[in-house]
């Protein structure tokens, strides 16, 4: 299916409505008749509950539905009183609990019913009826949960260093980079991102962050014998200093093109050394400082503004 | 549609990560470089790759993919697994190769990313 409303709250609906299960907005309070129960007591229980119709359930397994419709039917026809599972209609459409809403909503619009009732896949028993205002009920829960979520969201971004009082606040993470070895690439990055997730930073700017810490530990590991990451958070500027001992480059200038690489062979069999990893930094990174001696080692300072700024990766 | 569901419809074999079918996939995105993954591909979508060694873990982890595909039957390195299962990535594997295996993913109704910038 291909959404093409641009209204977001609107999209937002139509994933719901893949994204949630019968299971979770169904009626599980259930009143039922067993087959046996008697056509005039089913008028007492329809009127008492003031509902329009009750499944048939015997030993849990769904047998029938019976509504109010079957009952005049019942009535026109005389009414002389008998066994529910004589006027009740058997060939009913159901739903399983693990289906999305999306079936429901189908399913009710195609059929033209107010309920549906719901199995459970594996036994086949009844577990519950959903109707079309547990639907909406269900969604409109949903997005108070989805909003609610971001106002908490937007409190801790907001609030996190203006909690803090102090004439100036700075957070510093600091990581040790083991150069060679390769099957540890991405860990730094990985545990940055977690805490600058912490700090409720937007996720945007934990995205570029993390993504250019990345590239820059990916290169201390591939072209150096040590580095170390030095991360310094403030209110409005996240500054990130990798500095390795290492072979250093020889032309920067060069470095920074994308496509260039002096990475060995075997570096670009995994997938590594395209070339476009200094690139990526640059485009995350709103100041970019690569200063290199050969021989000696390299060090790269970025700044990425924690103000959300508009400016996308790669 | 969730990875298991997706795992069935095109008989993928689970290789790591088995207690994470669940999530739901978003989308798609293939690559066989690490800078592209890492730049590109989004949250929550499904990455097909030939490339088995440990470090896509760490990049399907760092991304918050759904989880990895290998195509052309390659399986993923013993390492890689047991990565796997540490940072409970799936990594699922295919016999088709990829072309073969996105056009299926397609059709499930796995949208490509920057499906929306067309305008479609």
């Amino acid at each position: 299916m291909k959404l093409e409303n641009k209204n977001p709250q609107f999209t937002k609906i139509q994933e719901l409505v893949y994204e949630l299960k019968v299971t979770g907005v169904m009626t599980r309070d259930l009143i039922t008749v067993p087959p046996t129960a008697k056509m005039s007591e089913l008028r007492t229980i329809l009127r008492d509950n003031r509902i329009s119709g009750t499944p048939v359930v015997k030993d849990e397994q769904l047998v029938g539905l019976i509504s109010v419709e079957d009952l005049l039917t019942w009535l026109t026809r005389g009414g002389t009183d008998c066994p529910v599972e004589q006027v009740m209609s058997r060939k009913v459409h159901t739903l399983y609990a693990d289906e999305p809403l999306v079936h429901a909503v189908s399913k009710l619009e195609e059929f033209g019913y107010g309920r549906l009732p719901v199995l459970d896949r594996r036994t086949g028993a009844l577990v519950g009826l959903i109707t079309k205002g547990d639907i909406i009920e269900g969604l409109l829960h949903e997005l108070q949960i989805d909003y609610h979520e971001e106002e908490i969201h937007r409190y801790r971004a907001s609030h996190f260093f203006e909690d803090m009082i102090a004439d100036k606040i700075t957070v510093n993470f600091h990581y040790h980079i083991h150069g060679k070895k390769i099957e540890q690439g991405g860990e730094v990055a990985s545990d940055l991102k977690r805490s600058l997730k912490r700090l409720g930073l937007h996720p945007d700017v934990v995205r570029r962050t993390a993504i250019a810490t990345y590239e820059a530990e990916m290169n201390v590991i591939i072209y150096a014998e040590e580095g170390r990451v030095d991360v310094n958070v403030e209110p409005d500027l996240i500054r990130i200093e990798v500095r390795d001992r290492g072979q250093g480059i020889a032309d920067v200038g060069q470095a920074i093109e994308p496509g260039y690489s002096t990475a060995p062979d075997w570096v670009r069999e995994l997938g590594f050394g395209a070339g476009m990893g200094l690139p990526n930094i640059k485009n995350c990174a709103r100041d970019f400082d690569l200063a290199s001696t050969v021989g000696r080692g390299t060090t790269l300072r970025i700044g990425i503004p924690t103000g959300g700024e508009e400016k996308r990766c790669a | 549609m969730r990875l298991k569901e997706v795992a069935k419809k095109l008989e993928l074999e689970v290789r790591s990560g088995a207690g994470r079918l669940e999530a739901e996939v978003r989308g798609g995105y293939a690559s066989d470089l690490m800078s592209d993954v890492i730049a590109n591909a989004e949250e929550g979508c499904l990455w097909v790759t030939l490339q088995s060694h440990v470090n896509i873990v760490a990049v399907a982890a760092m991304k918050e993919l759904a989880g990895i595909i290998l195509v052309n039957g390659r399986e993923p390195q013993e390492e890689t697994v047991a990565k796997g299962d540490e940072k409970n990535v799936p990594i699922l594997v295919s016999r088709l190769p990829a072309f073969e295996l996105i056009g299926r993913l397609h059709r499930l109704g796995i949208p490509g990313q920057g499906a929306d910038a067309e305008g479609s």
